[in-house]
């Protein structure tokens, strides 16, 4: 089969996107869970353990609490309650943890570190897998086993406000709530006031019995100004006042009543010393967890210290308290001071009850579960519970049940704490075999993709593709045979519960025909390679291609980076890396000016080629490469060396100062967002523009880059795409201005802040009228064929509807960025490559590498954390999944987006060669899927590292959306490159 | 192309080597506690020196470009004047470079410059020795098939590996390992202090492995 280089390119794209989605899906494991999930409600609760007597507790234990009010403090730091802050801001709060009547714990969160996951946890008492990350952004409905499905069943009535996200969790479970959306990141007392409002009201009334508040502005103030910040404190007074107006209200009803309530402080987690969250330090994952009621009373000298805790107990405990079956799939044991002034044997039957709970999840989740300590520590204290039950029943000696009893606990307390641990290990189990399937379908894309170089590079741009004959060999038969009877082997065996297997029998049959049909290909294409190997070495004639510097440090760049992904601290610092090599590109393009400028005239090579012999020896193997790479430029020094000579004098100025200017340029962009770990923490530009005190220069700064932007697109756009690029940059900072990032110069302090829905909407409009305009250009450069500057155009105004549109989402300190992108850009059209001539493919790493640097610049990192969500809310009113994910990826990967698509322009504007855009397709795809397919085999070998889920599991997720994005510019790729030969 | 002429020149280079292993041991009988890592910049200065000396004195003795005619004094005063200038001015280039690359603009400037200075003194002054300040000559020199002598030949070799040993150098700063000498600059001058090393010895066995097809436009 014959496809054009770029056609091809996109297809293993394509194969490579599903073979990461596999992996990915693989790779993830899913969390603990109990399968009798549907059929516990009418399940029994476990009776007490008697050994021969018969016990009179069969039911579940009444509740221990009348009323409980959950205060969820979103982003509570445990030194916010228990550190200097806690004391200076929170001293009700304080007092109640060294004097009053409750229990503290700092709650160890566990990754990742964001809301929902860790609502759910919460509720739950279950790990979410680290994908829930991702689906962070549109919540459905929780249905797994949890307290508040839980308590809906047992008739209490619950009441919720604050985020929003509960409601979306837990749809039909409240009489009534109040949800307010955390999207809104700058805003921080509307929030709160939002739940706060209701409380009087909430506080008097009798008819509930489970009240829940998540408070956002505290996460809000740490993502906007740090955990430093003078705002904490005030909003740190202001939960302090919250929590002191609902215990006196608890106490006072209390009274009444004589029944204890509870009072539940916690966070869900906590805060990096930048303010977000999302990884794994300790600030981020210890939160302060209170228990307040006046059950736990304590004398005068008591001392408690907030003791280490998992996040997940907290789940047992609320069903402890509520007299609730504990959920299913909770792997947290019950946080034991709570029950500790209730008789002996009520403790050891709460205990029992958790203890029966974990262990039954254990039985369902690991096979060998007979082995494990934890139930094994369980069956021996079931055994002595069982006798104390009977000493007991006997009204046996008092002292003797005392310290059978005591035993007895201690017994349970280690057994639950074993049992927790290897539950929460459990969740760490990797499904190999998708993994593996994913992996030797990227592998073979990308064998099959290095295979091909040489037909692809050359000068038609086709290729053979070596796939129809041996789909009918018999290798491909046999292959797909034993593929077959492994898949079959594999998900027959007994203890296996992979993804893969899940799938329908067709979709893994189609699956293996792909596997075995790749296999195949790369098979033929190695034997294809070794016939022209020997054909070329007999063939003396073969010319003899020169590696330039440039080639040589592309190669070494590629290779270096994907080394580096194999350690932990240069996925942190990536940046530094694309930096470096962007600085290195330009140092080389330099060199490459000078030595063309100054030393055309006298020193042209002569044919001299011994040095070269030296390297050729080493260089054999790569040889081949070589050739194919520099096949379409053969000799581009000696042929055209007049190149830099047709230039004027202020242009050839131009050209010799602007590596120098780029070098500048990326070292102010570099210090505008630091990134990554070590150094995030640097004071940076725009932390600086975003503080509130600096409000007028960064409107000043806005301003002027959109004046910039305007001038450095509308150049080559038609004329009503420059008036829409006006208006809709216009509608930019009208936005910016109505949300309150920037000012009018009428506009002394921002008072009425709004969403900025109308000027969001107003210059969506204007992006989606240039795209239309663009696209229109496209099908009628194709249908007439005539004109070949309107496809040009058309190219052109594709690229700068992108650019209108990142200007709207990106932070307004952020508009430097796109500035510069532009301005590089323009630069290096003109002075660098358009005089170099340089070829195609050497172009497109250029763009690579640079789209690469600039997805750093932008601010973001290989850390979940530094995802601007907020940008997939810009002109919406309220969640749209779709337009929202589509805005988010767009906002984060802009950088990439918008270089790739300045390559398509470029290369379809400047070149002749009508073959230089499926070259540089392929290209791309060969570039992009270097990295991808070596940070799956390494991730895979490094899956037990202790990093992984906080730096090598977020750089897995960015990297699978990066293929993602690359196939559709490949395909944007193709569909350009389609219409380039039609016409 | 004679086997004297590598001979010569592997010994200058020995003699280099000699001189950054006394920068190592010598200013520790003067110096209370020097260490290489501990008194960084101290070392980067005295090696520096070292450096240049020996650069100076060989290039003296040996007189690699025979070609130089005897001239006024005046006219070396001016070279020798010109020559300083280039190498402060070499020192300033990659103190710029440096900060491009990423180094802090204002905090730690001293250790930056010195990491300059050092590269500097491993790259220019061979070149200033060699070829004068002669930029031209410079570039073809650092250009493909621009050499026209063995001592050009590792000339090129040994700016090239110190330029890279520098490079290489600045890679373990990320890494967490929170050793003394991942601070900034002292893996890159380390980098640089070796890959100068490393040119000077490879230089000169490259050469002499190569020596058959070695043919240059002048010889
Ligand atoms: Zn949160
Ligand atoms: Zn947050």
């Amino acid at each position: 089969m014959r496809l054009g280089s770029g056609t091809f390119a996109a297809c293993c794209v394509v194969i490579e996107v599903l073979g990461v989605a596999l992996f990915l899906r693989g790779f993830f494991p899913a969390p603990v869970r109990s399968s009798s999930r549907t059929e516990h409600q009418a399940e029994p609760p476990a009776p007490e353990p008697s050994a021969g007597a018969s016990s009179n507790w069969t039911k579940l234990p009444p509740p221990l609490f009348r009323k409980v009010v959950i205060m969820l403090i979103d982003g509570l730091r445990d030194d916010f309650v228990f550190g200097s802050k806690g004391v200076k801001y929170m001293p009700y709060t304080t007092y109640l943890v060294e004097k009053g009547a409750s229990h503290s714990f700092v709650a160890e969160a566990k990754l990742p570190t964001v809301t929902m996951p860790r609502i759910k946890a919460l509720m739950t008492g279950s790990l979410p897998g680290f994908i829930d990350v991702v689906r962070n952004l549109n919540s459905p409905a929780l249905l797994e086993d949890n307290v508040i499905t839980q308590a809906k069943a047992a008739g209490k009535r619950m009441i919720f406000y604050g985020d929003e996200t509960w409601v979306k969790l837990f749809p039909k479970h409240f009489v009534e709530y109040d949800g307010t959306t955390s999207f809104f990141v700058s805003d921080y007392t509307e929030v709160d006031d939002n739940v706060t409002r209701h409380l009087d009201k909430v506080l008097q009334r009798g008819d509930w019995d489970v009240l829940i508040l998540h408070y956002l502005g505290l996460d809000h103030i740490g993502h906007v100004s740090g955990p430093s910040s003078p705002l904490i404190g005030h909003k740190l007074r202001e939960m302090d006042s919250i929590l002191m107006k609902i215990h006196t209200s608890l106490l006072s009803e209390e009274r009444e009543t004589l029944v204890p309530n509870l009072l539940v402080l916690c966070g869900d987690h906590g805060m990096s010393e930048t303010g977000g969250h999302g990884a794994s330090s300790v600030e981020e994952l210890n939160t302060a967890l209170m228990l307040i009621s006046s059950a736990f009373e304590r004398k005068p000298g008591d001392i408690r210290r907030p003791k280490h805790v998992q996040q997940t107990d907290l789940a047992a405990t609320l069903a402890i308290g509520l007299g609730l079956p504990i959920p299913a799939n909770s792997v947290g044991s019950l946080l034991f001071p709570t029950v500790e002034g209730r008789p002996v044997r009520e403790q050891l039957r709460f205990l029992h009850l958790n203890a029966v709970q974990l262990s039954k999840l254990l039985q369902e989740n690991a096979p060998s579960y007979k082995k494990e300590p934890g139930f094994e520590q369980f069956k021996m204290s079931e055994r002595l519970h069982g006798n104390w039950i009977r000493l007991y029943l006997e009204e046996n000696n008092s002292e003797v049940l005392f310290n059978l009893g005591a035993k007895v606990r201690r017994q349970y307390l280690d057994a639950l704490r074993t049992l927790s641990l290897s539950l929460s290990r459990q969740v760490a189990q990797y499904d190999i075999y998708s993994m593996l399937v994913g992996t030797v379908m990227v592998l073979e894309v990308l064998a099959l993709l290095l295979l091909s170089i040489p037909q692809a590079l050359n000068n038609k741009a086709e290729l053979e593709v070596p796939l129809w004959s041996p789909v009918f060999s018999l290798l491909f038969y046999l292959t797909f045979l034993v593929l077959s009877a492994l898949h079959v082997i594999v998900c027959t065996s007994a203890e296996s519960s992979c993804y893969f297997c899940g799938l329908s029998w067709l979709t893994a049959g189609g699956v293996m025909v792909l596997i075995s049909a790749l296999l195949c290909a790369v098979m033929s294409a190695l034997a294809e390679m070794f016939a022209g190997g020997k054909f070329l070495s007999k063939n003396p004639a073969h010319p003899k291609a020169q590696w330039s510097e440039l080639d040589v440090l592309i190669l070494l760049g590629t290779m270096g980076h994907m080394l580096s992904l194999g350690a932990s601290s240069f996925i942190e610092e990536e940046h530094q890396t694309w930096y470096f090599l962007v600085n290195t590109l330009c140092l080389a393009l330099c060199h490459e000016i000078y030595r063309n400028c100054f030393l055309r005239d006298d020193c042209e090579p002569q044919p001299c080629s011994h040095v070269e012999e030296g390297f050729v020896s080493t260089a054999a193997a790569l040889r081949d490469r070589s050739t194919c790479c520099n096949v379409l430029e053969p000799h581009r020094v000696s042929k055209n060396p007049t190149a830099l000579d047709t230039l004027r004098g202020y242009e050839k100025w131009m050209v010799l100062a602007s590596p120098w200017v780029i070098l500048t340029c990326c070292r102010l962009l570099r210090s505008l967002n630091q990134t990554g770990v070590q150094w995030a923490h640097r004071p940076d530009l725009g932390h600086w523009l975003a503080s509130s005190d600096h409000k007028a220069e960064l409107s000043v700064l806005a301003a002027l880059s959109l004046i910039v932007i305007f001038a450095l697109v509308q150049r080559r756009c038609s004329l009503t795409s420059k008036v829409a690029m006006a208006l809709g940059l216009l509608g930019v900072y009208c936005y910016r201005a109505a949300i309150g990032n920037v000012l009018f110069p009428w506009q002394r302090d921002s008072k009425d802040i709004s969403k900025g829905v109308i000027e969001a909407r107003f210059v969506h409009v204007f992006v989606l009228g240039i795209l239309f305009t663009g696209t229109k250009d496209l099908l009628k450069s194709q249908v007439i064929a005539a004109d070949f500057t309107i496809k040009t155009v058309g190219l052109w105004e594709i690229y700068s509807g992108l650019v209108l549109l990142a200007a709207l989402l990106f932070r307004p300190h952020n508009l430097p960025v796109l500035v510069f992108s532009l301005l590089i850009q323009t630069i290096m059209t003109k002075f660098i490559w358009k005089p170099l001539r340089h070829d195609a493919a050497e172009i497109t790493i250029m763009h690579y590498w640079f789209g690469q640097a600039f997805f750093y610049f932008q601010g973001n990192s290989n850390n979940i954390a530094t995802v601007d969500i907020s940008a997939g809310f810009v002109g919406l009113d309220t969640y749209m999944e779709v337009p929202a994910v589509f805005l988010t990826a767009f906002a984060t990967f802009a950088g990439p987006v918008l270089w790739a698509s300045h390559l398509v322009s470029f290369l379809s504007s400047e070149t002749s060669s009508g073959s230089a855009l499926s070259h540089a397709c392929f290209c791309y795809a060969l570039i992009c899927s270097f990295p991808v397919s070596a940070y799956i085999v390494l991730v895979t070998s490094l899956r037990y590292h202790l990093f992984i889920w906080s730096v090598f599991s977020p750089k897995l997720l960015y990297e699978g959306m990066h293929i993602l994005i690359t196939a559709a510019v490949c395909v944007f790729f193709t569909a350009m490159d389609q219409t380039n030969t039609q016409s | 192309m004679k086997n004297t002429d590598i001979k010569r020149l592997l010994y200058t280079h020995l003699l280099c080597i000699f001189s950054i292993i006394l920068s190592i041991f010598i200013p520790s009988f003067f110096l209370e506690n020097f260490s290489i890592l501990e008194t960084h910049l101290t070392w980067l200065c005295i090696c520096s020196v070292f450096v240049t000396a020996v650069n100076l004195v060989l290039y003296l003795v040996v007189k690699p470009n025979a070609s130089s005619k005897r001239s006024s004094l005046s006219y070396k005063v001016t070279r020798f004047l010109k020559c300083c200038i280039y190498f402060l001015m070499s020192c300033f280039f990659f103190h710029v470079i440096f900060v491009l690359y990423g180094a802090p603009l204002i905090e730690l400037v001293l250790e930056t410059f010195l990491f300059a200075v050092i590269l500097s003194t491993f790259t220019t002054v061979p070149c200033l020795c060699l070829l004068g300040p002669n930029l031209k000559a410079w570039l073809r020199v650092f250009s493909r098939n621009g050499v026209t002598s063995i001592w050009e030949n590792s000339l090129q070799i040994t700016t090239i590996s110190s330029f890279i040993g520098t490079w290489l150098g600045a890679f373990p700063i990320p890494l967490d390992w929170e050793r003394p000498w991942q601070v900034w600059p002292i893996s890159c001058t380390l980098g640089a202090t070796f890959g100068y090393v490393a040119g000077l010895v490879i230089s000169p066995l490259w050469i002499y492995w190569n020596r058959k097809q070695l043919t240059y436009k002048n010889n």
